[in-house]
């Protein structure tokens, strides 16, 4: 045991299921060199760099993808199946999609480029290695990768207090949620004697014990604090308004996903039979999420902290699936389905969302709800566009968002039971309610007269331009044929057995 | 089941032809506006030609089979199927919403409401039309709940942007109501769908199927459905969204509202609540029966109260609806015909009635009922139509009206078997009280607004003026329809019988 413990065996290394890793960590590398050596007239080559290298790195998860085997890596550790693959093709879009909504805003509002693209493209890695971390360790450090960047960024304005105070919140929460759920990870070593989660599943299985509920409660506490369900949500609104716009649509977006890919790996592959611990515990963490969400958002005037409200709301919903997955293998399965195309379609149309306020706060400087009034009369695109965001968050067909809520509630009704059906109703009140605020800014730009009477048309920048392009058909294409994002949720299993 | 597949590319293109007249003119400037309504009219006939193919196409012996049937892959991981078909009851309904979305926008050549901007208002428009077809055809469950949801945003922002006074509040009530329903209604289709052994969402499917679930299960999957499509329809008591979003709804808009949403849900009963879950709909027909009455009354009482011309024609939906409902809820080919008889009619007249208040209101700049007087002396051809409609609607012999309402009277007499005779026989008597106090309230409106000199106020008024071209195009082929109907119903019975005795085949029908 001893002797085992002590020799090192060099593991072997699957290069082509690492690519999109390595690509990413060489480019920002070369991103990080080539910020040093030009001059700050041509600081937007870097962001271009930066973009391209994210773009470089679905080629080697597409040919990864059209292989199709399964890779596991480092005795289980790290694998790479269809489940990681799908994820870390939507990071690394998602990543892109919020470098363009960056390009602008970081050139005008003379902050640091080249160093704000490297930290987001770092952390777009985390999140790549999150999706392929089957190992408390790897998912603790992937975890950090991600989150570190993210509490620079999000103090990036640092002439403004607010963002100061965004990024300082969030630091502390975060380091706070890191602690305890390092505290639950080392309870789970104890118990099991390997980082491994497939080990930690084989140990749990063998008996129930105190301990291990206290440490499962931790760990998915941890992570609560990272998806911002309700009530560790509390840091979310202020950071969210506090950073630069682009960083809080990457962090509602992108970090948020995240943490559920943390969650669910945990769920399936390490807690199995721990069901009667976390089940009940996602059923409150989602009712209270969807409901204090959308009642907080509904008394928001300002944008980007009702977006903020939003998504704590969009995140409740998708932790329902995570409530029945252990009623049955087809509850486990329709629950993956759910939860993964949730956070494609969620990424599509809230990144979005946030290219339109982007765009409309350039001309207005106001991050007011009321700011929007007649939108449609002096910019009728960009009204039509953050009407399709906007209803298809609230899961109105054909837009995008429905499929994932329908998703969703079919995972709910798969599983049956009371505690499901009364999860589903809830859910069904929420969407109404949702609804009500989605619609009021829909009123100020169709309804309300323009203020100031400043009608001057609308600018668009082209970086902004191209990623409203992406996310609008994006979200019409979703809604119309659901299959394209459906297939790709329609995961059998999470591969875990090395 | 056995289907006809001619002409499969039919239904497809009459559905999302619209969508082509969008496209176009989503690139047109905004301050082309005749351009648009050209473009939005070529479609709109575009698409009623294509509707008048299917109507020439269409296999009248074989009415009860699906015709024009299509059944490609959709969404697999749900056994979610595009299945799309026309039998004898989504015929009438399908080629109504092409008429009335025509109509509606020859109307809307020089009666633009305010705020202006024709592009988005037809756009809109062409949209709603997508949604309102797409319903009637859709054999899928997930597919028909698309549809039906596709209407939603177009009426919202109809109402909301060229509405009356209070037409933010009007729109937002009307969406919220909605969409409560339909979130019901899906958690209800979904579990059909479990309860049936999770292998397909198609309609037949579900009803070959759904009789087999455990009585009490159905009961409260129909609740679900009930519900989705109450609202819709709407039926006391879930109707307080529609006089509001009826009173504040631009001229077109109230018209299509009347005239083809509200066929929505009743529609949604006929084609799928009932025939899927039989047992439960023999054990809720008494209660959908007493809503239907108490709406009729309801709605007729109402009435009686308003001081609105608007305000007026959407109560009488209220009523009108009661009556479509109730023979509904007879659960007889007999009632069933009458119910849809009715939706046509209703969407018929109705329309009509919403047209000339717009009329009315364009000219007058008011609709209080005490405020106009002498229509026939100012607008004579316009106050005609009024009068011909107001008699329709309170269902004279020989007008349309009169076939949706008089038989859904007399199904109630001899209810399906298994259902309580007395009570529905009571319900009979009741709705036919309902028909008294129609007479009543549309009379009374036509004796106040019609007879009589004009007002002080309107009398030297030179810009009331009688019909225009406009409205001779958009008011002719229903004035047409109300009669030719009136006078030869069985041009639709025929056509509907034999689906209707499809769809009660579980009662015995």
């Amino acid at each position: 045991m001893h002797a085992a413990l002590l020799a090192f065996e060099q593991p072997t290394i699957d290069y082509h299921a690492l690519a999109p890793e390595i690509v990413l960590a060489a480019g920002l590398v070369v991103v990080l060199l080539v910020d040093l050596f030009v001059d700050e007239t041509r600081k937007w080559l870097v962001g271009t760099l930066t973009g391209l290298v994210l773009l470089g790195s679905l080629v080697p998860i597409a040919t990864l993808a059209l292989e199709g085997d399964t890779r596991v890596m480092f005795g289980g550790g790290y694998v790479v199946d269809d489940f990681s693959l799908v994820l870390k093709a939507l990071f690394v879009i998602a990543g892109y999609v919020v470098v363009l909504l960056s390009t602008t805003y970081i050139e005008e509002g003379d902050y640091y480029e080249g160093e704000y693209f490297f930290l987001l493209g770092t952390s777009v890695l985390g999140m790549v290695m999150m999706a392929s971390s089957r190992d408390l360790v790897s998912i603790f450090i992937a975890l950090e990768f991600l989150s570190i960047p993210s509490y620079l960024l999000a103090a990036w304005r640092k002439r403004d207090v607010k963002s100061n105070e965004a990024g300082v919140k969030y630091l502390l929460l975060g380091v706070f949620s890191s602690a305890l759920m390092l505290y639950g990870m080392s309870l789970l070593y104890g118990v099991a004697g390997s980082t491994l989660l497939v080990d930690i599943a084989a140990a749990l299985r063998e008996g129930a014990d105190p301990i291990v509920a206290v440490a499962i409660l931790f760990v998915v506490v941890g992570f609560a604090f990272k998806v911002s369900a309700v009530p560790f949500h509390t840091w979310a609104p202020d950071t969210y308004e506090g950073a630069p716009t682009p960083v809080t649509a990457f962090l509602s977006v992108a970090s948020k996903a995240a943490g559920f890919v943390a969650l669910i790996t945990l769920v399936f592959v390490a807690f199995p039979d721990q069901k009667e611990v976390w089940q009940p515990l996602f059923w409150v963490l989602s009712a209270l999420t969807m409901t204090v969400g959308n009642l907080l958002a509904l008394r928001q005037t300002n944008i980007v902290r009702m977006l903020a409200y939003s998504s704590i709301a969009q995140g409740g919903f998708i932790l329902m699936p995570l409530a029945v997955v252990g009623e049955s293998p087809e509850a486990a399965r329709d629950a993956l389905t759910a939860v993964v195309t949730y956070l494609i379609v969620y990424a599509a149309m809230n990144l979005g969302a946030f290219a339109v306020v982007l765009i409309v706060a350039r001309k207005t400087r106001s991050g007011e709800i009321a700011s929007f009034g007649g939108l449609l009369q002096y910019a009728p695109g960009l009204a039509v566009c953050m009407t399709i965001f906007l209803f298809s968050l609230a899961g109105i067909p054909p837009l995008g968002g429905w499929i994932a809520k329908f998703a969703v509630f079919k995972s709910l009704l798969a599983a049956g039971g009371g505690w499901a059906v009364g999860l589903a109703v809830i859910g069904g009140l929420n969407s109404v309610i949702a609804l009500y605020y989605y619609a009021g800014v829909a009123r100020q730009m169709w309804m309300e007269p323009v203020p100031d009477g400043d009608d001057t048309p609308i600018r668009v920048p082209a970086p902004l331009g191209a990623a409203l392009v992406l996310t609008v058909t994006a979200t019409l294409v979703i809604g119309v044929l659901p299959n394209i994002v459906l297939r790709f949720g329609d995961l059998t299993e999470l591969v875990a057995l090395p | 089941m056995e289907h006809l597949t001619q002409d499969q590319w039919a239904l497809s293109v009459g559905v999302f032809l619209p969508l082509v007249g969008v496209a176009v003119m989503m690139f047109i400037p905004r301050t082309e506006e005749q351009l648009h309504k050209l473009v939005a009219l070529v479609t709109a006939a575009a698409t009623l030609a294509v509707g008048i193919y299917t109507l020439v196409q269409f296999d009248y012996d074989q009415a009860e089979k699906l015709q024009f049937y299509v059944n490609e892959r959709w969404i697999d991981v749900i056994d979610s199927r595009y299945i799309m078909g026309l039998d004898g009851m989504s015929l009438p309904l399908y080629i109504l919403s092409m008429v009335v979305t025509l109509l509606v926008i020859v109307y809307s050549w020089d009666h633009i409401p305010s705020p202006g901007n024709p592009k988005a208002f037809l756009i809109l428009m062409l949209v709603l039309q997508v949604g309102m077809a797409g319903t009637f055809v859709a054999q899928d469950l997930i597919l028909f709940f698309v549809f039906f949801e596709v209407v939603l945003l177009p009426m919202y922002f109809m109402i909301g942007v060229w509405g009356g006074e209070q037409r933010k509040y009007a729109s937002i009530k009307f969406f919220l109501y909605t969409l409560f329903g339909s979130a019901l209604m899906l958690v209800a289709f979904i579990a059909t769908y479990f309860q049936t052994g999770a292998e397909s969402f198609s309609i037949e499917f579900l009803i070959a199927n759904g009789s087999d679930i455990a009585r009490t299960t159905q009961l409260w999957i129909f609740a679900g459905m009930f519900i989705g499509f109450a609202v819709k329809v709407p039926m006391f008591p879930f109707h307080t969204w529609l006089p509001d979003a009826h009173t504040q709804a631009p001229t077109q808009g109230s018209v299509i509202l009347a005239a083809i949403l509200l066929k929505l849900g009743t529609y949604g009963f006929i084609r799928i609540a009932i025939p899927v879950l039989p047992d439960a709909a023999e054990e809720w027909a008494p209660w959908i029966g007493l809503l239907a009455v108490i709406g009729i009354i309801y709605g007729a009482l109402c009435c009686l109260a308003q001081t609105d011309m608007k305000r007026l024609i959407a109560f009488s939906s209220v009523a009108h609806m009661g009556f479509v409902m109730l023979g509904i809820a007879t659960l007889t080919p007999f009632g069933f015909n009458a119910a849809i008889f009715g939706m046509v009619a209703h969407g018929l007249i109705t329309g009509m009635l919403f047209f000339i208040a717009g009329s009315v209101k364009e000219r007058y700049h008011t609709l209080e009922i005490r405020r106009l007087s002498g229509l026939l002396k100012q607008t004579p051809r316009m106050a005609w139509l009024l009068g011909l409609c107001t008699m329709a609607s309170l269902g004279l012999p020989g007008l349309a009206g009169f076939w949706g309402e008089f038989p859904a009277i007399l199904s109630a007499y001899n209810p399906a078997a298994g259902l309580p005779e007395e009570t529905f026989r009571t319900f009979m008597v009741i709705a036919a009280i309902g028909t008294v106090l129609a007479a009543g309230y549309l009379l009374w409106l036509y004796q106040r607004a019609a007879f009589g000199e004009p007002t002080e106020e309107f009398v030297h008024d030179h810009h009331i003026h009688d019909m225009v071209l406009p409205e001779y195009l958009a008011w002719t082929p229903l004035v047409i329809g109300i009669i030719v109907l009136g006078v030869y119903p069985n041009l639709l019975f025929e056509v509907m019988d034999p689906a209707v005795n499809v769809a009660l085949s579980a009662f015995g029908g």
